[in-house]
């Protein structure tokens, strides 16, 4: 019988820890995919965050770091100094990346580090109960922010991909969502392309995934996806912010 | 080889490239600044690589980074720089991952100032990040000592998997002495870092560079384990030098440069016809408890003398587990203790003022 589909080599056997409906699962696999079709499996390096996928180690098959919080772009320079031939990316959310490592993201981005961000950002704080994100929407509960966020008290929510677009060792940044099929092929090529750009030696290359948390959003999967649709897209549109000039 | 005149952060780098140290990551702090200076022209012409990172909290998890790739690599700073270093220290520590982090101390607390000083006793033997973990602590008292010792701490780091601090106060970073690079052999085996995330080349399962354990009991077993790394390099790698132990009516204790100082006081109070031994602990941790077995019963009393107010003291009192009392001299701010100072208290204490 031929086989139409099977799971990628990329990830282990282990069962992940992810709440259901959560978009992480998705976006692991299009990483693991990208990095098989590549060839660069057994070449690659990760380093996980801290928050919801701070067990990503556990779950790509190839070999890992476990970072501290905020921290993932500093480790991940430090293996790829050591090993320039190889394939490093980390993989953080928006509490991890956004705010306690914008120090890190902004200088791994600085210096063109040849390294890949997936930067999963689902506007909260998922692992540590539902608080308030830099990259929480104006009027949006969290546990932090119980009546919504306000732009008096906490300003506008903070667009990192754009910020990064802004430094000239990011390569390539690109913005997806995986609230759809479409949408979910689309971020797959997104991935691919990062990747392909570090392997062509051009930067820093970074994919912000626009994800759901059902659980501390409070709502079933379906209507995550679908706030994610009408909520976040609006506010972070989804595209290419940068990418490298074609040599001639 | 012959020997050459250098100024101590120079001569840490230069040690350190000559174990094998090809990777440095750090950031700006005096009084170390002519350490990563020194390397970011030496490194290169040796094949390797040396990075300023945006900041020192960066700097010690590019370390993280590297360690976990197999690299032998190096940070340095200064206390308050140590200070924010402390929580990738402990995730080295954890993830059992080796490097060697050198520390020229300045005075504290905050800002403090940027003279010598010893007042990160506390900071370094007693952890300083979060977690039940221990740094094996070199604290050389003279810049050939230093270089000597270089080699030592690496290897030391790669044989045991465990971050490696070597401490200089402010003097040993800033001062110029003659020192020479001998060729050694090391005393340990080390073995194939198969540990290492270098990427699997599709031959085997994956490594990870790893410090959480969420099962308590697996946790428990992992804290299990480093301390019973900790009680074999306690075991092994205590280091001291005992001056004028036999017929000492007290028994002063000092590290680093200080010790230097305490030893001509020693010196002219023997011609006193006073006799005071000295202790000095090489290695801070493990203390070197064994050396105050050897003290005679002559010893009325133990005293610390110290750039700090009195931070070893504490250790004092526990290898004397009430054996003498501990007295404590110490400065602190970058004043420097004289032998004047010093031999004031001993004859306070012992009775030699008249």
């Amino acid at each position: 019988m031929a086989v139409v589909f099977q799971k990628t080599k990329g990830l282990t056997d282990k069962q992940t820890h992810y709440c259901p409906g959560c978009t992480h699962g998705i976006i692991h696999r299009l990483v693991a995919e990208v990095l098989e079709e590549l060839g660069v499996l057994g070449e690659a390096i990760g380093v996980a965050p801290v928050g919801c996928s701070v067990l990503a180690y556990e779950y790509f098959n190839c070999d890992m770091q476990e970072a501290s919080h905020g921290r993932a772009p500093a480790v991940a320079t430090g293996i790829k100094r050591v090993h320039p031939d190889k394939v490093v990316f980390t993989y953080q959310g928006d509490g991890d990346l956004a705010s306690i490592g914008t120090a890190e993201i902004v200088h791994v981005a600085h210096r063109g580090e040849k390294i890949t961000t997936i930067f999963v950002n689902n506007a909260i704080y998922g692992m540590t109960g539902g608080q308030m994100a830099p990259t929480t929407l104006i009027g949006q509960r969290a546990t932090t922010a119980p009546l919504g966020r306000t732009v008096e008290h906490s300003g506008m929510p903070l667009r990192v991909s754009e910020m990064l677009a802004t430094i000239n060792g990011a390569a390539y940044v690109e913005r997806v969502a995986v609230n759809t099929p479409a949408n979910v092929r689309k971020a797959k090529k997104a991935i691919k392309n990062a990747f392909q750009c570090q392997l062509d030696g051009k930067g820093f290359s970074i994919i912000e995934v626009l994800s759901t948390c059902p659980t501390n959003w409070g709502m079933t999967p379906i209507d995550a996806l679908k706030w994610l649709e009408n909520n976040m897209i609006p506010y972070y549109p989804i595209g290419n912010l940068r990418t490298p000039e074609v040599e001639e | 080889m012959a020997k050459i005149l250098m100024k101590g952060n120079e001569a840490i780098g230069a040690a350190a490239i000559k174990a094998g140290c090809k990777y440095f990551f750090g950031y700006p702090i005096t009084p170390q600044n002519e350490l990563p200076e020194y390397m970011s022209r030496e490194l290169p012409k040796a094949g390797g690589v040396f990075l300023q990172a945006e900041s020192e909290v960066a700097a010690i998890n590019m370390v993280y980074g590297a360690s976990g790739a197999g690299a032998r690599v190096m940070t340095s700073s200064s206390s308050p720089g140590i200070a924010l270093k402390q929580e990738g220290i402990t995730y080295i520590a954890g993830a059992e991952l080796p490097c060697v982090i050198v520390n020229i101390v300045r005075g504290g607390p905050g800002l403090g100032g940027i003279q010598p000083a010893q007042s990160d006793y506390n900071q370094v033997t007693r952890g300083g990040g979060n977690g039940d973990y221990k740094l094996l602590v070199y604290a050389p008292a003279n810049l050939q000592e230093m270089v000597d010792l270089m080699q030592e701490a690496f290897d030391a780091a790669d044989y045991y998997r465990t971050p490696v601090m070597m401490v200089g106060d402010g003097m040993i970073g800033q001062i110029m002495e003659p020192v020479e690079f001998k060729e050694s052999v090391s005393r340990f085996e080390l073995p194939e870092k198969d540990w290492a995330t270098v990427g699997t080349g599709n031959k085997r399962k994956p490594n990870i560079a790893n410090s959480l354990f969420l099962d308590p009991a697996e946790l428990e077993k992992h804290n299990v384990k480093l301390q019973e790394k900790y009680a074999t390099i306690k075991a092994n790698e205590a280091r001291y030098e005992t001056y004028n132990l036999e017929n000492a009516q007290l028994v002063a204790v000092a590290y680093g440069t200080t010790s230097r100082i305490l030893r001509n006081a020693i010196n002219e109070l023997k011609e006193k016809g006073i006799e005071v031994g000295m202790i000095r602990p090489i290695t801070l941790w493990p203390f070197p408890e064994e050396a105050f077995d050897q003290i005679p019963a002559s010893c009325k009393g133990l005293l610390s003398v110290e750039m700090s107010m009195g931070q070893m003291v504490d250790d004092l009192k526990i290898v004397s587990n009430g054996r003498w009392p501990v007295y404590f001299y110490g400065r602190s701010g970058g004043m420097i203790p004289t032998p004047a100072g010093i031999i004031g208290k001993i004859e306070e204490l012992i009775g030699g003022a008249k």
